[in-house]
């Protein structure tokens, strides 16, 4: 049930493309500005800084239309034949390869454009996808929230900065070490506090969406 | 005449006792701090109360998901709106205090990054309130908000300051407040002021618990 439902969600976006387009140019476009406003970052600092506020604001552009593209009417159809849990799982777990793949291009496109400073690959990587996993699970509950409010977006964005800022910082540090080339051993208690933020957004996730699911 | 209740009395005693002996008894002469050590009787008191009454907040919250009785989302609402007050009344004694010994208003760090993500979260919070109209949905809403704000607040309240050097007693390296506090001189008005503030706090909300139900009485007849 739960891979048919990432099935038709992956599906879906296939099939219009315009919104999978509209993510990758949203991130290559800022890319782009970044690269034309700054033209070379040398400072690691700033290089470090600057990609992950362009992945914070292209994630939440990404993730805020996740629960106001069903219908009405696709939702009640679900909600009779679904658990509440398969549902928000499989938005999450959607939105987790799209972060990934999003991440993935950015990263590249930054790399090409404005500099490559990253020492520490491997490391690099794993934050990025700790970071893409962090954000999609963050977002999708709290654009699970924005959807029963009235302004959506500009609610999906005051709701999800307190969250996001901490999850942020903790990124921003770790992938800095990663950045400069630090032995992977004083990574390791960075990557577990992402590590945990996760599993604690998932389990809330998993225990609050049905009350939210209830209408 | 209508006595009040003992815990009233207790606050307005313990309340007293912090201003008159907090600013009276002899304090650990300390270079920087000074006499405005003082302070720990208002400061850190004041983001003890804003815990427990969000505290309260939250757990009203997760009574209200479970029994929808719209007492509970008063409570629970009205809760947050106490501890804000509260936080913002810490940051302002911290920030004064920061002022006048680390030479700032503002300083990067873990725990006052900390305390400016609780505010936001509970801004965020009475702004969700206000986006939705129907009552219902507006407490189901706002109370699962609030167990998700609640919890990762305390996540990160718990990790974050632990990552990094911090300029506060007892955080990266620096000796906590007992260090200084030798002879327990200060210890004979903190925890009264603790016992006395967090009831205040406690009133507060009780009044306007009452004001709110009146209110939505009012409008429901």
């Amino acid at each position: 049930m739960l891979l048919q439902l990432i099935y038709k969600e992956i599906k879906l976006e296939l099939r219009n493309k315009y919104a999978l387009g509209g993510i990758f140019l949203y991130v290559i476009a800022t890319v782009y500005t970044s690269y034309l406003s700054f033209r070379n970052i040398i400072h690691p600092a700033t290089w470090n800084a600057l990609f992950w506020i362009i992945m914070l604001f292209a994630s939440i552009n990404a993730i805020s239309k996740s629960f106001t593209q069903d219908s009405p009417g696709r939702q009640l159809y679900y909600y009779t034949i679904l658990k509440p849990q398969t549902v928000i799982l499989s938005k999450m777990i959607y939105n987790a390869l799209l972060m990934i793949l999003m991440s993935l291009l950015c990263f590249v496109f930054y790399a090409m454009f404005i500099n490559y400073l990253v020492q520490n690959l491997p490391i690099f990587l794993l934050v990025l996808l700790l970071g893409s996993i962090g954000f999609s699970s963050i977002l999708t509950m709290i654009s699970a929230i924005a959807s029963k409010t009235n302004g959506n977006f500009s609610m999906m964005a005051i709701l999800s900065f307190p969250m996001l800022i901490p999850f942020l910082i903790t990124l921003i540090k770790v992938s800095k070490l990663a950045v400069d080339g630090i032995d992977n051993s004083v990574c390791y208690p960075y990557l577990t506090v992402l590590i945990l933020i996760n599993i604690v957004v998932l389990g809330l996730s998993y225990i609050l969406f049905p009350y939210l699911w209830q209408d | 005449m209508k006595v009040l209740k003992w815990w009233k009395i207790l606050s307005i005693i313990c309340i007293l006792y912090t201003i008159i002996a907090g600013f009276l008894l002899p304090v650990p002469a300390l270079p920087i701090l000074h006499e405005s050590i003082r302070n720990l009787y208002f400061h850190v008191t004041m983001w003890f109360s804003m815990i427990l009454i969000l505290s309260v907040s939250v757990i009203y919250g997760v009574i209200y998901l479970n029994k929808g009785f719209k007492y509970y989302d008063i409570v629970s609402a009205e809760a947050a709106k106490v501890g804000l007050f509260l936080g913002i009344l810490g940051v302002t004694t911290g920030s004064l205090w920061a002022n006048n010994t680390w030479g700032a208003w503002w300083v990067n760090d873990a725990k006052l990054n900390g305390a400016a993500i609780s505010l936001l979260f509970y801004f965020a919070y009475l702004i969700l309130r206000n986006t939705i109209s129907d009552d219902d949905k507006k407490g189901r809403v706002s109370a699962i908000y609030n167990i998700f704000a609640y919890t990762m607040m305390i996540v990160f309240l718990g990790v974050l300051p632990r990552m990094t050097d911090s300029l506060h007693p007892g955080n990266g390296g620096n000796p906590g407040f007992g260090g200084y506090d030798l002879d327990g001189k200060m210890k004979i008005v903190f925890y009264p002021a603790i016992i006395g503030w967090s009831l205040l706090a406690v009133w507060i909300l009780n009044i306007r618990i009452r004001m709110k139900s009146i209110i939505e009485k009012l409008h429901t007849h």
